[in-house]
């Protein structure tokens, strides 16, 4: 069963409705086999931007839906508990756009927001590295002046969307300062840039994820997101806001796994009755659900502070941190329901499971997530405030 | 080109449907709604020629408060305005009322080029009022289109029978009803449902059409359901043990129904 929703507008209900109706329509029937077969579903995101749907939280004077994350979060978890791997890269695509929306002049917002809001390009984002991944700052990607354009050179780990987007944001080196760090807009057909064959990965197999090579790719200086070296800023700017959307993929994700093992447990029956009324089971579904829900209200809780301006750093660890954790037990738990059935690649949910796992790791790993949390609890308290 | 388009409002067909215990008629309240699905189409192919050329489409529907859905549906996927006719009195009406309350209706938003509506609706299934509502409107009526294209004051359309596929002309102004393989329905874009906030959507009564309540209605309807049972569950399939002979037992049962 879906799950309730209490949404602030009625466009805001009508798009939840919408995107239900798309993922069973379109979806649901494609998951399964792209997955199994490693197929990435560019078409699919099209047809995400022609709905309108990858670039809700950006504002609609640029082309974006003009929606609260609380809104947007809740899209994503939908998307989720059909296919993870679509909500990922939707939520990934929005945080490529974020640099341009954020930082990008007038000229630069308007040459490439729309296509990319619209669905017409898709978007990938290098910050990696196979030696920098938790401390971005020790990157070694270069970017070198030279007269009018850049030349980078290096290479960028774990790209979702790399090879398959058409165009990268790409966080390079311009000093040796630590944090001496720009961002830049690279297109696919640079030349010089050419991704890695695919990862083997363990799950979401539907999104592509490759190492992107930098072997002197010149760049525009126009190409290039805000000051140079003011990169990392914008780079951790959008982490917060990835984290939850991450958090939303985690929450949608487990209300899946949930979905089917509530359907299976109504239908399965052993010692003569249906195994969801043997109170062993019940109860594991039962944690299931309180473990699904307290993943929602706390993504939802962090993306009102957000929606309200107010600091959210914290809160969307916490959201990070507790969602994914609890969608991989969640995950696990669906298996177990379905027992050896759910063992079998015939069913869903060994798949979700293995789709769980990487949620704990990518957009920074939980145990960054609880670094983040623990040095928060040193700052000054939370200001009481009223709501806008 | 304008063009009406009918749409109805009808409970979910993947929802438990039922009817009023009070009167016997289709419950409309306690079952979730939506705009019909074969309506859909309708409201595809009506758009699809309004964006091939100029002109607007007016969706109307006949239904209570939350009929409001239905037209509210259509102006996401595109449609310009709507018309939604409600009354107490409508309650319980047959066929020949619904398609009098729309005749009324399509009279007072003008004269449209076209009247599209879908083959049939989802819940009653009868598909008569587009032929009712074109003889009441004094249209030529061609039903169950395929394909529908326009040119100038020619429609052409292309109709599916079981033995052959007629093409048929009609001269504008005429209604088409359209069949489910028309076209693929689109889905509202996100900045359909923001647009349609903005849309206007005109509520008339019986008095603003002229129709006297007594006209329409369950007393006025020619039929009635005199009584309803709930289709009794699915009972379990005969299982057959394949004991070397499971082919012919199989072709002995489906001879014994008469399939073979």
């Amino acid at each position: 069963m879906p799950a309730a929703r209490v949404l602030p507008t009625p466009e805001a209900a009508d798009l939840i409705r919408l995107v239900r109706e798309f993922a069973t329509e379109e979806l649901a029937p494609r998951a399964a086999e792209a997955e199994a077969t490693g197929t990435f579903p560019r078409e699919v995101f099209r047809q995400l931007g022609q709905l309108g749907l990858l670039g809700l939280p950006y504002p609609e004077s640029e082309g974006g839906g003009g929606q609260p994350y609380e809104v947007y979060l809740q899209v994503l978890e939908e998307l989720a508990s059909v296919w993870a791997s679509v909500a990922v890269g939707t939520s990934v695509h929005a945080l490529s756009c974020f640099g341009l929306a954020t930082r990008g002049t007038d000229e630069q917002r308007q040459r490439w927001l729309p296509d990319l809001l619209g669905g017409e390009l898709l978007g990938a984002y290098c910050l990696s590295e196979p030696h920098a991944g938790s401390d971005p700052a020790a990157m070694t990607t270069r970017a070198v002046r030279d007269g009018d354009d850049y030349v980078i050179t290096g290479a960028k780990a774990w790209t979702t969307h790399g090879g398959e987007a058409d165009y990268y944001k790409v966080l390079a080196r311009t000093s040796d300062d630590r944090g001496g760090i720009s961002c830049f807009l690279v297109p696919a057909d640079a030349e010089g840039l050419t991704a890695d064959p695919p990862e083997h990965k363990m799950g979401l197999m539907g999104s592509t994820t490759a190492t992107m090579r930098f072997d002197h790719v010149r760049v525009p200086a126009e190409r290039r997101l805000g000051d140079e070296g003011e990169g990392l800023k914008i780079a951790l700017a959008g982490l917060d806001a990835g984290r939850l959307g991450i958090a939303a993929c985690a929450t949608g994700l487990a209300q899946g796994a949930l979905d089917r093992a509530v359907a299976y447990a109504e239908e399965r029956e052993a010692f003569g009755r249906k195994i969801i009324e043997h109170e062993g089971l019940a109860f594991v579904l039962a944690d299931m659900e309180a473990a699904v829900q307290s993943a929602r209200a706390i993504t939802l809780h962090a993306a009102r502070l957000k929606d309200q301006g107010l600091p959210y750093s914290r809160e969307a660890s916490i959201a990070k941190l507790v969602a994914t954790d609890n969608a991989m037990r969640v995950t696990t738990d669906a298996v177990q329901v379905l027992g050896g059935y759910g063992y079998t690649k015939d069913f869903p949910v060994e798949r979700y499971m293995r789709e769980a796992k990487v949620m704990q790791i990518f957009e920074g790993t939980n145990q960054i997530q609880r670094l983040v949390i623990s040095r928060s609890l040193r700052k000054p308290a939370g200001a009481i405030t009223v709501q806008k | 080109m304008n063009i009406v388009v009918c749409v109805k409002y009808v409970p979910d067909a993947q929802a438990e449907r039922t009817f009023n215990a009070s009167d016997n008629t289709t419950d409309r309240e306690n079952v979730d709604g939506l705009l019909s699905e074969l309506d859909e189409y309708a409201v595809e192919a009506a758009l699809k020629l309004v964006e091939a050329g100029e002109g607007e489409v007016t969706v109307v529907t006949v239904g209570p408060d939350q009929a409001a859905d239905a037209i509210k549906k259509a102006l996401q996927m595109g449609a310009d305005k709507g018309v939604h006719v409600k009354d107490d009195a409508i309650h319980g009406s047959d066929a020949i009322a619904t398609s009098l309350v729309l005749a009324e209706a399509i009279k007072k938003i003008g004269s449209p080029d076209l009247v599209v509506t879908g083959m049939a609706s989802t819940d009653g299934t009868m598909g008569v009022v587009p032929t009712m509502l074109a003889e009441r409107l004094g249209l030529p009526a061609v039903t169950y289109a395929s394909e529908l294209t326009v040119d100038g004051a020619k429609a052409t359309i292309r109709r599916d029978g079981d033995v052959s596929t007629q093409t048929i002309e009609a001269t504008l102004p005429a209604l088409i009803s359209v069949t489910d393989q028309i076209n693929e329905p689109r889905y509202p874009s996100f900045k359909g449902i923001m647009a349609a906030k903005k849309k206007p959507v005109e509520e008339w009564s019986l008095a603003d059409l002229g129709v006297e309540a007594g006209q329409v209605g369950l007393d006025a309807a020619w039929t009635k359901v005199e009584a309803f049972a709930a289709r009794p569950p699915r009972s379990q399939g005969e299982i057959v043990t394949d004991e070397g002979d499971g082919g012919k037992k199989l072709a002995e049962f489906l001879a014994s129904r008469k399939f073979i």
